[in-house]
């Protein structure tokens, strides 16, 4: 019986650790290859046998890939500002007042973030050419509201649903305005529900790759992923993937972070996009 | 229609005013919305109707359907069929995008079981294993395509090493590159990288059991295995059904894994990628219209499956 126990807790923790190592064993791997440079490259080592920061370097100074991590920095987070801005009110809406079409409104909301992006593609377009903002940053920002701002909508409306309705009785009693339940009495309560939601817009914005490969052309205005996707070497033939790597973990290293910091809370939004309902 | 009860006392007049409030305060998510996905929408199903390239959007003409199949009778008398509907390349990508979401979810669906299942249980160390699994969810899609391509470089990936070290292989496999192994590869990477989303979701379902059912049934002496089947399973079927089309829908719309890890490969074209392809760089812009539309349809189905299986609750009176 006791070896028996014994057993099971050494295939747990066996199945624990090839869990653990199927996650992590491709960026780790991807570290190594981004410190090592010439033949080291062309050899595969298991464990890191040079810190050469030379591929960092090359990267960091070459002409565009700072202006890309420039782009995303600013496309993401313009995409995050406008999205929970609209949303807050939009949710409020959604949340506490009754109005009739709300549960259509609802189901429309939600089937909009499912929508493939091709299908809008040929449409924001024409639409982008027209408003004469391809190959800005403009239409990034515009063409990420499609799936930003139905996903932080639809979180935030899960949420606010959870805060008592006590509250708001009073601020109503005391002949508070719509307007001002807002912004004095929800918005001090949602700042970690802001702050999750943000957060995975920004990484949802941050990833993207089909708008920004498709509405930017010149090398300036690419994001980071295109940016990744499109860099090449010297010559046709040549991958130069020590830089690629490099270029990876810098644009990486940050999102692991404020996912880690933030674990709970985007575990929390995670499911209450996709559970809760 | 309730009215809260407040609203009563105060007269009609707050009622109002807060209905009023309500059109105020979607007024500009709807405008948003509409402008970036409604209009777009119609306007690439629009331009599936007509002969427009990516240099003459504005002077198109219609042409009915003949984007999706066009029927021909010849002097000959003989008939020719065109449009998408009968091109073998988009049936490819069809064939392609189906295979390629039913494995990857299958596999998804038993993978995210166990990890669920091994987070669910309490140990030490249990916080490293849920940081360890965000990892691959936080990577950048180009980004793991990129680090999984190295890996599986014919030359100096790693896999091959690994596999000829063990002996699983007998030679250096070109996984991107060749017809047979490249949809392997693009599997493998998605189902490493969506694994931990659909753990999570899991998880929260299981988290939601009761656990005092469990109590019950190891002291009922029941077999762990049966409990699985007969307990655990039956009450996450919603959160693991509400999941899997989660998934589906995501998996059927693929487009960045495929574009950058195995590009111009036939055997990996999804039709995301081969609609982009024929819209952008070959400058037949409505028919690769045509063929998002379709591909719209099939997850128009698909959402409409999930708002109906997962019941979703949206009148907010279930707390």
């Amino acid at each position: 019986m006791q070896a028996n126990a014994l057993l099971k807790s050494i295939a747990f923790y066996a199945l624990v650790a090839v869990i653990v190592v199927f996650s992590v064993f491709p960026f780790y791997y991807a570290i190594v290859t981004s410190f090592s440079t010439g033949t080291a490259l062309f050899q595969v080592n298991y464990w890191p046998k040079v810190f050469d920061w030379s591929n960092y370097q090359a990267v960091l100074s070459s002409r565009n890939f700072p202006r890309s991590i420039l782009n995303s920095v600013l496309i993401a987070g313009c995409t995050v500002g406008f999205a929970l801005f609209l949303a807050v009110t939009a949710s409020y809406a959604l949340a506490r007042l009754r109005f009739r079409g709300r549960g259509l409104l609802l189901l429309t909301i939600l089937a909009v973030s499912m929508f493939p992006q091709i299908a809008v593609l040929a449409g924001l377009f024409e639409l982008i050419r027209f408003l004469g903002i391809f190959n800005t940053p403009w239409a990034l920002i515009l063409s990420y509201t499609i799936f930003t701002l139905p996903f932080t909508v639809w979180v935030l409306t899960t949420f606010m649903r959870d805060l008592p309705v006590e509250i708001e009785e009073a601020a109503i009693v005391d002949g508070a305005t719509p307007w001002v339940i807002i912004t004095r009495v929800f918005l001090p309560l949602l700042w970690p529900a802001l702050v999750t939601t943000g957060l995975l817009a920004f990484i949802g914005a941050w990833n993207e790759f089909l708008f920004a490969l498709t509405f930017t052309s010149s090398e300036t205005m690419r994001t980071v992923p295109v940016a990744i996707a499109l860099l090449s070497g010297a010559s046709q033939q040549e991958i130069p993937w020590g830089p690629i790597m490099a270029a990876s973990v810098i644009v990486t290293v940050p999102l692991i972070g404020l996912v880690l910091i933030f674990q709970r809370k985007i575990v929390a939004g995670l499911t209450a996009g996709g559970v809760k309902g | 229609m309730t009215t809260p009860s407040l609203g009563r006392a105060a007269g009609p007049s707050l009622q109002q005013r807060r209905q009023k409030a309500a059109f105020w305060f979607l007024a500009p998510m709807l405008i948003a919305l509409f402008c970036v996905a409604a209009w777009p929408l119609l306007r690439t199903i629009w331009f599936s109707f007509t002969d427009a390239t990516l240099s003459n959007l504005y002077d198109a003409k219609w042409i009915g359907f003949d984007n999706y199949l066009q029927v021909r009778t010849l002097s000959s008398g003989r008939t020719v069929l065109r449009g998408t509907l009968v091109d073998p390349a988009w049936w490819n990508a069809v064939w392609n995008t189906v295979r390629f979401s039913l494995v990857s979810v299958a596999f998804e669906t038993v993978f995210g079981l166990i990890v669920a299942l091994v987070m669910n249980a309490q140990f030490r160390g249990r916080a490293l294993v849920r940081a360890a699994i965000l990892i691959p969810w936080a990577i950048p899609t180009i980004v793991s395509a990129k680090m999984w391509g190295w890996m599986l470089n014919d030359q100096f990936g790693i896999i091959n090493d690994i596999l000829l070290n063990l002996g699983i292989i007998s030679q250096k496999i070109a996984w991107t590159a060749n017809i047979e192994t490249a949809m392997t590869a693009v599997l493998i990477v998605d189902i490493w990288k969506t694994t931990p989303f659909m753990a999570l979701l899991i998880l929260a379902g299981l988290q939601m059991v009761p656990r005092d059912i469990y109590e019950a049934a190891r002291i009922d002496g029941v077999h762990p295995v049966k409990v699985f089947f007969r307990v655990t399973l039956p009450l996450i079927k919603p959160a693991l059904m509400v999941a899997v089309i989660f998934r589906i829908l995501d998996a059927l719309r693929i487009f960045d894994l495929v574009y950058v890890l195995t590009p111009n490969s036939a055997a990996t074209k999804t039709m995301s990628v081969i609609s982009r392809e024929n819209m952008i760089d070959f400058d037949k812009f409505a028919y690769g219209a045509a063929q998002s539309t379709l591909l719209f349809a099939i997850i128009a189905v698909f959402v409409s499956l999930y708002i109906w299986l997962g019941r979703v609750d949206l009148s907010g009176d279930r707390s």
